[in-house]
């Protein structure tokens, strides 16, 4: 499974990342956390606020206020 | 009831003494800081519900080949509802600019977005009334739409990024995960806290202003510069603005000190449009899509159209 973290680098990109890096552990799974931080490539992906989180190629979530740790989760299964 | 309790707090709970100058003070701080809290705390949480039903993503769409003018004034409004940050100027603006949104409609829906919000306007309609929020609101707006609106006549495409148009964002990939309004009403609890926590010091600051500083700043200083007989006094207090960097909330302390030391209201809220709407860090961060030029012509509009306002202001208020 591939997760991406999308943003250029405010402080709530890199919560966003730990999030889904903890979301990943916790639930035991294989996956890959990717962090894009390059603009162009972001609003390639579609996403227009940050941070951004996709998973397998899906809009999970983007912007503000940021998920809690078990909806990262829910996010994450949901496409497992 | 709200001031009952607060005159309760101090005359009775904290045992102060009746007419003297620090309960008074005291006094007036709880039942403002109060007030505000409680007017921030409902508005926000309904305004997070309107909120949720505008995502960037609709709000692209809406725009997304709007004629010029009404787009603008559309881009205006919805910018306000809008929930965007600074950090994602870029990537809006660059997921706008490809669905198709005109660039001065962009322009518009960027200018508003920031400057003209619930936080502003409950801030400003707690502390200085409602007219003052009203009028600051209306001219947030004007202010939106008119500079959004010229920057569109100019065709200035040409000074976009050219990288911009090329892009083509994968827009099967959007999300279209049904939000039953129970989720609505989480994110507007969590919205709500999430904005509370950053913005109640300067509420605390501005208030504190109002209450301890009220009566005791000098207040000729900045009359005899800035206030109603300078004419240049607004042009001097949108130049300071400008290069600042705040959201609404955090210059509400400062708009509040300078009213208090007697800066005329049109000069006021100039200043603040300036600092909310225009600022150093945020042009580095459009730099990334918008030529120098571009940018130096965006800044000239607004920087403008705000002192305008502002003197209209000042003639009317």
């Amino acid at each position: 499974m591939e997760i991406k973290v999308l943003g250029p680098g405010c402080a709530n990109c890199f919560k966003m990342e730990e999030l889904a890096k903890i979301a990943v552990k916790e639930l035991g799974i294989e996956a890959t956390v990717v962090k894009i931080t390059d603009i162009g490539e972001i609003a390639m992906n579609g996403i227009l606020s940050t941070p951004g989180l996709m998973v397998n190629g899906k809009i999970k979530h983007s912007g503000k206020p940021l998920p809690s740790l078990e909806k990262v989760k829910e996010l994450i299964k949901g496409e497992a | 009831m709200l001031k009952a309790f607060a005159h309760y707090l101090v005359y009775s709970a904290f045992g102060m003494a009746q007419g003297a100058r620090l309960s008074g003070a005291l006094e007036f701080f709880i039942y403002d800081s109060i007030k505000i809290f409680l007017l921030l705390a409902v508005i926000i949480f309904g305004v997070s519900i309107v909120r949720s039903y505008f995502p960037p993503e609709r709000t692209k769409r809406i725009l997304s080949h709007k004629r010029e003018f009404i787009g603008n004034i559309l881009a205006a409004l919805l910018g306000v509802v809008t929930p965007f940050c600074s950090c994602s100027a870029v990537p809006l603006f660059i997921g706008f600019v490809e669905a198709g949104v005109p660039l001065g409609v962009t322009f518009s829906f960027l200018i508003s977005s920031p400057m003209v919000n619930e936080v502003a306007v409950v801030l400003l309609w707690g502390l200085f009334g409602w007219k003052i929020a009203v009028t600051y609101m209306s001219a947030g707006l004007s202010v939106a739409i008119i500079a959004g609106f010229i920057i569109g006549k100019l065709k200035l495409e040409k000074w976009v990024e050219a990288y911009v148009y090329k892009i083509q964002s994968m827009g099967a990939a959007i999300n279209t995960v049904k939000q039953t309004f129970k989720d609505r009403l989480v994110y507007a609890r969590e919205n709500t806290t999430d904005i509370l926590k950053k913005v109640w010091v300067y509420v605390i600051i501005a208030v504190g202003i109002g209450g301890f500083i009220h009566g005791y700043a000098p207040d000729d200083f900045l009359v005899r510069y800035a206030g109603n007989g300078n004419p240049f006094a607004v042009p001097i207090a949108v130049a300071i603005g400008v290069p600042l960097y705040s959201n609404a909330a955090g210059v509400i302390p400062i708009v509040y000190a300078l009213m208090e030391k007697g800066m005329s209201m049109g000069t006021v809220l100039a200043f603040m449009m300036a600092v909310t709407a225009l600022s150093l860090p945020e042009m580095i961060i459009l730099r990334k899509v918008l030529k120098v030029k571009l940018l130096a012509v965006f800044v000239f509009i607004m920087t403008i159209t705000i002192i305008g306002v502002g003197y209209l202001f000042n003639a009317i208020l």
